[in-house]
């Protein structure tokens, strides 16, 4: 079937509501209006009012309940609206859900995931825009997904709801519906922890993920850029291999994405070619990133996040020398 | 140690005689009134009005209509892509000016749902306006009036607490404010920010607006607390519930309220009120209530309400309603365009603020950007929206 990236966030959900009844469903107002994105649509409808919840306004209920759902044997998938309100529940993350299983050496788990819309370039209001994987990133037993297809976006998340393990899945809202394309139908899973290559070439390799793929694919194609173009898909675990291997082959590498530059995902990921590929380089590393600030409110956020000609000025300073 | 302390830590010598059943604390034994002045019929007991001047009492009048003008022109600019978003508050007039209408200069204001208590400090609809588009102009403008809006839900309390807390160490004269939703009611920062101030014991006012939603949410699926204002009293401290389309009412409760704040005691008050329009122009409401709903609630118009009073009061005559809300577009219209001749702010302005110092790789990304929109000037091809009114 064709499908966006929000209808692909749907028929996941549906699908893996549909095989698994411990599946459930929460977060503020994804039941009776089906999201404010529509990502929960009809939910309520086909799966009722047990398994498909509107919670009160509460991010810190919502992922340390889900947590502890979780802990107990069923399967939340827990939205939060906006991943600017996930802060609040930074706490539940790290104190409770990354290490429910490594505290209880294997006795516990907790079967998770988090969902939330993510990025800038919507015209929202202040804390609506960021994209600070890095920072989640960050916690060890953490599993951090960014789909940027719709075809991932239901096998990643269908992985992610049958993972034993929690998943923050991390949704491109920019590109929520502006990529239509053929998503498999029914069972479709795609592995989590597992770059896929875009675009093979021989003189450099390209770095991205989420939202930041559209602009990296379209500035190596406009710019006639003979490049391996990956995409991520997941930040953490990280597929070091992928990337390390293809930085073998072309001795260049930009990394590309949203976040913040400083401790964004792009430095773990300059630490790990340093490790296992330094003496393949030719050229120093390029990151091209958000900057080191907030996002600033609708009015110049465009100027924000990487474009096209950004990217290409990173592509083309690692070709340089 | 105070009589309170040891009170509260006796022991309980003998407990009191419950003829050996267990018997529960119940929020269904609680008796929650709700403070009224002037009935939905327009009826009111001529000793209740509070003691305003007469210029006062037609001040309340202009400030809801500005608030409801304000609301649709606002509605109707966005709806011609002239700003991001937008939250009307139609239906809250009432609850929002009947409250900010107690407050002086000095106290601090962070609102969730209010815009007109902007205006009333100083702040202007350009301000607005702004804010609106996604210029911080727009908060740099409230924050010159000490006042902000919050925008992550809830997470203002601690904020207003410490505030406070300031303004007791200051032995200030003034309040801080919080303006939240029934939603943010749910928010743990809420919890903490009020037990903060009734532990320490702060000039802090708690002002929930209670419009029946968190956007779909209704209150009563929000929580099991029959009201809101029940709420304070496991914080330790007073809360007053009152009838959020009546002005006056609102302005009673809410200046008694502030008497106390003044002197240490946190209060937090409670307004029943409604939100006609959508949550954001976003948002479509048909999905989770019905029209039958929205009329009933149309029907406690809070305008209508205040201009029956002031009919009854032989004061309506002194107003020309039609000039009033000539005099507001007016401003509006005044506003916009002030807003549109706005210059475009220069890219440098996403980093300058974040320190007082830009630190050294900060000043790097800056540079190297600027001199990337200089040299490829076709970045703008992908820059849709410029930072400018
Ligand atoms: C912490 C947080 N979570 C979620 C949101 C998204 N959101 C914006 S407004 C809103 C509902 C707020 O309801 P309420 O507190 O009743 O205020 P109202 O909008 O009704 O004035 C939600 C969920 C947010 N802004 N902040
Ligand atoms: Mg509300």
């Amino acid at each position: 079937m064709q499908a966006t990236i929000v209808e692909a966030v749907n028929d996941a959900l549906h699908g893996e509501m549909e095989r698994d009844d411990r599946v459930v469903v929460f977060g503020e107002d994804v039941a009776e209006s089906g999201g404010v994105f529509r990502a929960t649509d009809d939910l309520l409808e086909e799966f009722g009012s047990e398994r498909v919840v509107d919670t009160p306004l509460s991010e810190i209920a919502i992922v340390g309940g889900a947590a502890g759902m979780a802990m107990y044997g069923y399967r939340p998938v827990a939205e939060i609206q906006f991943s600017g309100f996930l802060p609040p529940a930074f706490d539940q993350l790290v104190t409770n859900a990354s290490r429910i299983r490594w505290r209880t050496r294997g006795e516990l788990n907790a079967p998770m995931v988090v969902r939330m819309p993510y990025g800038a370039g919507v015209r929202a209001l202040e804390h609506h825009s960021e994209s600070l994987e890095g920072a989640y990133g960050h916690i060890p037993g953490l599993q951090v997904v960014v789909p940027s297809t719709p075809a991932d976006t239901k096998g990643l998340l269908t992985a992610a709801i049958r993972d034993p393990d929690p998943v923050l899945f991390m949704e491109p809202k920019r590109i929520y519906r502006s990529i239509r394309e053929e998503v498999p139908e029914g069972d479709h899973e795609v592995p989590i922890g597992e770059a896929a290559v875009r675009r093979e070439g021989e003189d450099l390799t390209v770095v991205a993920w989420g939202a930041m793929m559209p602009p990296t694919l379209e500035a190596v194609d406009e710019g006639g850029v003979d490049a391996d173009v990956i995409d991520l898909r997941t930040v953490s675990p990280m597929d070091t291999e992928t990337i390390v291997e293809s930085v073998k082959k072309t001795g260049r590498c930009v990394v590309v994405h949203e976040g913040p530059r400083t401790l964004g995902v792009g430095s773990e990921i300059v630490a790990r070619i340093n490790d296992e590929a330094l003496m393949y380089l030719e050229s120093p590393v390029e990151r091209v990133t958000g900057f080191d600030t907030p996002v600033p409110l609708l009015s110049m956020e465009d100027f924000y996040f990487p474009h096209p000609p950004r990217i290409l000025d990173g592509i083309e300073a690692a070709l340089a020398e | 140690m105070s009589d309170r302390a040891s009170d509260i830590r006796a022991s309980p010598a003998t407990g009191d005689d419950g003829g050996g059943e267990v018997r529960y604390l119940s929020q269904s034994d609680l008796e929650v009134p709700t403070h009224q002045i002037v009935a939905p019929d327009g009826s009111y007991d001529e000793e209740a009005i509070p003691d305003l001047e007469e210029e006062e009492l037609l001040d309340l009048y202009r400030w809801m209509v500005t608030d409801r003008v304000f609301s649709r022109r606002m509605v109707n600019i966005q709806r011609r892509g002239e700003l991001g978003t937008f939250g009307s508050t139609r239906g809250q007039e009432a609850s929002i000016i009947g409250s900010a209408f107690t407050l002086s200069p000095e106290d601090w204001l962070y609102v969730g749902r209010a815009w007109t208590p902007m205006f009333m400090r100083g702040a202007s609809m350009e301000d607005m306006i702004l804010f609106w588009r996604g210029i911080e102009e727009g908060q740099e403008a409230f924050a010159k009036v000490n006042a902000q809006i919050a925008i992550s839900i809830g997470s203002h309390l601690p904020l207003v607490s410490g505030i406070a807390w300031g303004m007791r160490l200051d032995d200030a004269d003034a309040i801080a404010t919080a303006y939240l939703g029934d939603g943010a009611t749910s928010t743990g920062a809420a919890h903490e920010g009020i037990n903060l101030a009734s532990s320490v014991g702060l000039p802090a006012l708690f002002y929930c607006q209670n419009n029946q939603y968190a956007i779909s949410m209704p209150y009563e699926k929000q929580s099991g607390a029959n009201t809101i204002a029940q709420k304070a009293l496991a914080y330790g401290i007073d809360a007053i519930r009152v009838d959020g389309q009546d002005v006056l009412a609102v302005y009673d409760a809410v200046s008694s309220a502030r008497e106390r704040v003044l002197d240490g005691e946190p209060v937090f008050v409670e307004s029943v009120t409604y939100r006609l329009d959508a949550h954001t122009t976003s948002d479509d409401p048909t999905r989770y209530r019905s029209d039958e709903e929205v009329d009933h609630w149309e029907s406690h118009d809070p305008i209508e309400r205040y201009r029956e009073f002031l009919k009854s009061e032989g004061l309506w005559s002194e107003i020309d309603h039609d000039a009033v809300v000539e005099e507001i577009e007016a401003e509006f219209d005044e506003a916009l365009a002030a807003a549109n001749a706005m210059e475009e702010r220069a890219v440098s302005e996403m980093f300058e603020y974040l320190y007082d110092e830009l630190p050294p790789e900060l000043a790097r990304q800056l540079a190297e950007f600027e001199e990337l929109l200089e040299r490829r000037p076709e970045m703008y091809d992908f820059i849709e929206q410029r930072p400018k009114g």
